[in-house]
């Protein structure tokens, strides 16, 4: 076990750096920096929902919380290393709270989705509404649908003087990517991730064996949630503004269709489907020809009905039905015939 | 006599207005092996629940070794070192026989000695040749023998089986009567069952549901030969 973790690691390592070093040739650094962090707030849904099972509506939210959270600590601050923490911080906790009231409240799946959708409404027509000069958090104007312009972007930690910009950007949220999936590899891999995986597969079977299912899901939302509030950070930093559109429904959904496509239960096909289908929406932003939003819903269309299990794990039969162990076959039918025998009481 | 290790006290379970658990006052004590029986529909399962924290009981109370756990969530009844298993299969499918055993072993273990604890449980059971298959792709009897698993991993002083030798083969039900007894070496075991060969194979004695309530409790044989319970459950199914 230890040995292929580490040769895993510099796999990783490896890969990543070629990436990092390659890409630049062919797609300019700008949008590649934006592809990164659009990586990082995919995987942070394909955390939760792939590995914990939980499908939230509203990845959106931690994500323009975690962007609003940057600007407008750093117009307080004059400098981004705190502003960076709180706004990993204050989406982690706000889903905590939000997770622990849903989780043992024992809300079924789909109010989890309504809850999490409606709370990204919430902030959006609250972020949208507050235009007016009365609302200011310290020096801080919330700007409504003006959204916050001109806050202090990244500088080297102490140095005010010497900011993060341009390819140094780009080379930071690939490193930040990096440490993020290093991160969740480790999580997956550690006692708690491998529960939250059985939680994913049966809660009350994990339940019946003794473990507490609400504070971990509350634990593992509040993970997610914290990763897509540093998205949204270097998100801010990228734009150099933050608007309401980030807490919009039609971002919650594209982080769904992300994780869809790019295949739900692994870590790098959200962290595809996030890059892949962010650089298709930045190439189609180029004509006027096809239309965005129905290209994207199309190509969700297509996945459900033709790959629904997504691009990385298809991917991952092929090679291994090319290449890897014949694996235990003529189980499947068994398993289907008794199924239709266990009793649907209890 | 052996101090009680679970004991029910006037338990009550309503649905609306049907009674499920009328009434039933239960000891069960240290060492004990012991097979619920009943027609369908008699409670027996419900009853299974309120002990487990699956359902939370109308009335009445439920003690475990002395302590009342009436109305605690199944985690907090499983933790306590109590081993479950309910009627209708509940595994993680996506998982190995491996993974499963050892989120079960891990529960109560630091991470080494839970997967010295998982190849123990592997080897007992004898699901060595399908320790790395996912429960999804595997039979009904070799499921219910990795629910037993669980049962086995996490060291139980109370197990609670609700028909583990359903839909087995008769293979499997030797080795499963064998398991049990095993387990019952350190720990108290209530099976609801309604093999009647695999009742006589392992358990002594016999408490009877009918309609919600305890009808009979005594040894096999008196049990068998009653002519109440052989005309409401064994003249039925028999
Ligand atoms: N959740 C529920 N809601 C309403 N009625 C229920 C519920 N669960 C059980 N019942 C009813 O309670 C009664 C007892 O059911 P239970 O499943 O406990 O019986 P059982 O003895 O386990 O039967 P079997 O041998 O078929 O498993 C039945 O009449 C059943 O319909
Ligand atoms: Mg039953």
């Amino acid at each position: 076990m230890q040995g292929s973790a580490g040769k895993d690691v510099i796999t990783t390592l490896i890969v990543a750096a070629v990436l990092v070093w390659a890409l630049p040739l062919m797609v300019g650094t700008y949008t590649l920096t934006v592809l990164a962090i659009y990586a990082m707030l995919g995987l942070s849904l394909g955390l939760i929902w792939g590995f914990g099972g939980i499908l939230c509506f509203g990845q959106a939210a931690f994500f323009g919380l975690g962007a609003y959270t940057y600007a407008i600590a750093a117009i307080n601050t004059g400098e981004s290393t705190l502003p960076m923490i709180l706004a990993v911080m204050v989406p982690g906790v706000f889903a905590a709270l939000l997770g622990a009231m849903m989780f043992y409240g024992r809300l079924g799946d789909v109010y989890l989705g309504v809850i999490t959708l409606v709370v990204t409404l919430i902030l959006f027509k609250f972020i949208n509404s507050t235009a007016g000069p009365q609302y200011t958090i310290g020096n801080a104007r919330l700007g409504g649908y003006n959204g916050i312009p001109g806050f202090p972007t990244l500088n080297v930690p102490g140095r005010t003087d010497l900011s993060i910009w341009g390819d140094g950007l780009y080379y930071f949220c690939a490193a930040a990517l990096l440490l993020v999936y290093f991160g969740v590899t480790w999580l997956l891999r550690s006692p708690f991730g491998r529960v939250a995986v059985g939680i994913r597969e049966n809660e009350t079977r994990m339940s019946l064996i003794g473990y507490d299912v609400r504070i971990r899901k509350t634990v593992m939302f509040a993970t997610g949630a914290a990763i897509a509030g540093l998205a949204g950070a270097l998100f801010a930093n990228w734009g150099a503004i933050v608007t309401p559109g980030l807490f919009s429904l039609s971002q919650s959904a594209e982080i769904i269709i992300w994780c869809i496509v790019g295949g739900l239960g692994t870590r790098f096909g959200p962290l595809l489907g996030a890059a892949g289908l962010g650089y298709l929406k930045f190439l189609l932003g180029q004509q006027s020809m096809i239309n965005n939003t129905m290209l994207m819903g199309l190509i969700l269309v297509l996945f459900v009905l033709f790959l629904p299990r997504g691009v990385v794990p298809a991917a991952m039969s092929v090679w291994r039905a090319s290449v890897g162990r014949p694996r235990r076959a003529g189980r499947a039918g068994a398993v289907r015939r008794n199924r239709r025998k266990d009793r649907v009481d209890g | 006599m052996a101090e009680p290790v679970l004991e029910t006290q006037h338990l009550t379970m309503r649905f609306g207005g049907v009674v499920a658990v009328d009434n039933v006052t239960f000891t069960l004590r240290r060492g004990e092996l012991r097979c619920l029986i009943g027609p369908n529909g008699a409670g027996k399962s419900t009853f299974f629940k309120c002990l487990t924290g699956l359902l939370t009981p109308s009335e009445g109370h439920v003690l475990m070794q002395g302590e009342e756990t009436t109305g605690w969530a199944p985690h907090r009844v499983a933790a306590l070192g109590v081993g479950i298993k309910t009627q209708v299969p509940n595994v993680m499918d996506g998982l190995s026989v491996q993974e499963n055993i050892w989120l079960a072993a891990r529960r109560f273990l630091p991470s080494t000695q839970a997967d010295a604890k998982t190849r123990e449980v592997i080897e007992r059971l004898a699901l060595g040749q399908i320790a790395r298959t996912a429960l999804g792709r595997l039979a009904h009897g070799e499921r219910q023998q990795v629910e037993l698993g669980f049962v086995a991993a996490s060291d139980p002083w109370l197990v609670l089986l609700d028909e583990p030798a359903a839909g087995m083969t008769a293979g499997e039900v030797a080795r499963m009567s064998e398991v049990i007894h095993e387990l019952n070496r350190t720990a108290a075991v209530v099976i609801v069952e309604h093999d009647m060969q695999f009742i006589r194979s392992i358990a002594s004695r016999v408490t009877v549901f009918h309609q919600g309530a305890i009808l009979i409790e005594d040894d096999v044989e008196t049990v068998m030969s009653d002519p109440h319970v052989r005309n409401i459950y064994l003249g039925k199914k028999a």
